[in-house]
């Protein structure tokens, strides 16, 4: 039965039907969008040249603020997530209950999106970068506990073992038994999320959360569409810089 | 046991051995204080310009316990039932924005896929008609997945009006990004002998890619295709935010109004429907790569 519902034919018209059935809730009809990529048209050409409106200066502290929650946020996960990383990995943790425990609570952390986690922050720790810090914080403390226990998990038992076997204490065993094969992949993947972390924190503003996106959004509530093109290519850059830079540290550390 | 005679100069090696390797330990200590050092400067400059502080940290930490905490619903075990329907008091509106919200995803991935495959064969440098034309395509995918998708709602909200459709528009131009090099990388890994076969019995271009790479990429096609579906319905779930339709526009006029119990209600609402997409697409992603490659 199922080996027939999944079958491609079957596959083929069930998509379609579904993609029909999207584009009618989407009121997505052709007049629509042809007045609507005509508008869009107007937009791409108010948006050249690109200009910073004179305020050069403030849009790129806003851009160092944006780094700034960036950097705080992931550096605050990673100090997090390291302790209870070891707490729900099976290999130091023998308390199944508490590793579960642990492992549904960081499901739950990162299934909520930055963004959710920004627009409640910022309800309850009021406008700007403090609530974004915390939000790029929260639900990297779920995606980064659940990335290290399972490098932890991974680790090679048998230098474990000797420390073990050479009398040295439960702490001792994860100081150098696991921690020196662990550490580079944790960086690596600090790194990674700190890269990510780029992105998400340059749209934080939308809600509130401070940053280049709280700029954005401004010029984007005065139609200055040359300064959104501005804006936008700012962002680009960063990103591309900071993933260009990142990457150059993440092959060093492989 | 070394003779007499080697064990000097053997002394002296053991020596000159441990000593350059104190000298490395050294070297490593100074270069991870100093990491240790820089990594400490940048924090406490980030700390000032994001107005963040350990003392801020602990200050604000109770508000916002105090915060979700507010967010829980009031559930006894005598009025369980009572309790569940006023938390959950408009479900039925609620579950509507979920099907718009996993629609808007599912026809942004759809397309946004179908962009990406249609413009990944002159991505590819090994089975594109000119380089050139690989360069500006491939130019044309990096901006498309470069810019972040609020950013594109935003303006798409502008040019087409509020409602689910510059959602999905924006999500669909995200996803071309993004596929389009993933299905062009998958496309440089096909075997070179089916597409000759092709273009032995005449085919043009556009048959050589149809019969010859499109066969072998398929699995991967479909499987990043469902990859990204998954991480479009998160996408799609905060695109309301900014008028760009689904759950987002009801979770963000409660947050705004402080309706404390219809935000953990919207919440895990979300948190359900994204666990359960998450699942129904590994499973099928399994099933239709399996079926796939052993065809």
């Amino acid at each position: 039965m199922t080996a027939r519902l999944l079958s491609p034919p079957a596959l083929w018209i069930g998509g379609t039907l579904l993609l029909l059935l999207g584009l009618w809730r989407l009121d997505a009809s052709p007049l629509r969008l042809l007045e609507g990529l005509g508008k869009l048209g107007w937009l791409l050409v108010l948006m050249v040249p690109p200009s910073s409106g004179g305020a050069l200066w403030e849009l790129l502290e806003a851009l160092l603020a944006t780094l700034a929650m960036a950097f705080l946020g992931t550096v605050l996960a990673a100090i997090v997530s390291f302790p209870l990383a070891f707490l729900g990995a099976a290999n130091v943790m023998p308390l199944r209950l508490l590793r579960l425990g642990l492992r549904r609570l960081w499901d739950g952390l990162r299934g909520i999106d930055t963004l959710i986690w920004a627009l409640v922050f910022v309800a309850a720790v009021g406008l700007g970068p403090f609530a974004g810090v915390l939000a790029i914080a929260v639900p990297d403390i779920g995606a980064l506990s659940k990335l290290f226990s399972e490098a932890i998990e991974a680790a090679d038992r048998r230098q474990a073992e000797a420390v073990r076997a050479a009398g040295g204490t439960r702490l001792q065993t994860v100081r150098f038994g696991i921690l020196p094969q662990v550490a580079p992949v944790l960086l690596s993947q600090v790194l990674y999320f700190f890269e990510s972390n780029v992105r998400s924190a340059s749209i934080l503003g939308i809600v509130g959360a401070g940053g280049i996106g709280l700029a954005l959004s401004d010029r984007l509530r005065l139609n200055n569409w040359d300064e959104v093109a501005f804006i936008v290519l700012l962002i680009l850059a960063m990103v591309a810089v900071i993933d260009t830079a990142s990457r150059a540290i993440r092959r060093r550390l492989a | 046991m070394p003779s007499p005679a080697l064990a000097a100069p053997l002394g002296a090696a053991a020596a000159a051995i441990e000593a350059r390797h104190r000298a490395d330990v050294r070297a490593g200590r100074w270069r991870q204080l100093g990491i240790v050092l820089l990594l400490l400067a940048l924090s406490l400059a980030s700390g000032w310009y994001s107005e963040f502080s350990a003392a801020r940290l602990l200050e604000g930490l109770p508000g916002v316990a105090d915060y979700i905490g507010r967010t829980l619903p009031v559930l006894r075990a005598e009025s369980l039932g009572a309790d569940l329907r006023e938390w959950y008091w408009n479900l039925g509106e609620w579950l509507l924005l979920l099907v718009d919200t996993a629609l808007i995803a599912y026809v942004g991935t759809v397309v946004g896929a179908g962009l990406a495959l249609l413009l990944s064969f002159p991505a590819s440098a090994r089975h594109t008609p000119h380089p050139a034309l690989a360069f500006a395509v491939r130019r044309v995918l990096e901006t498309a997945r470069s810019v972040p998708v609020l950013v594109f709602a935003l303006i798409f909200v502008f040019a087409f009006g509020l409602g689910p459709l510059p959602g999905a528009m924006a999500l669909a131009v995200h996803t071309m990004g993004a596929l389009g090099k993933l299905y062009a990388e998958i496309h440089e890994n096909a075997e070179a002998a089916p597409v000759e076969a092709v273009r032995a019995a005449g085919g043009s271009w556009a048959e050589q890619m149809r019969f010859g790479v499109l066969p072998q990429s398929m699995p991967g096609v479909v499987s990043y295709g469902l990859l990204r579906f998954e991480i479009n319905v998160r996408e799609a779930s905060i695109l309301g935010f900014v008028g760009a339709g689904g759950i987002g526009e009801e979770l963000y006029t409660v947050v705004r109004r402080f309706e404390y119990a219809d935000i953990s209600a919207l919440v895990l609402l979300i948190l359900a429907t994204v666990t359960l997409l998450d699942f129904a697409c590994t499973r099928l992603r399994r099933r239709i790569t399996g079926a796939l490659s052993a065809a």
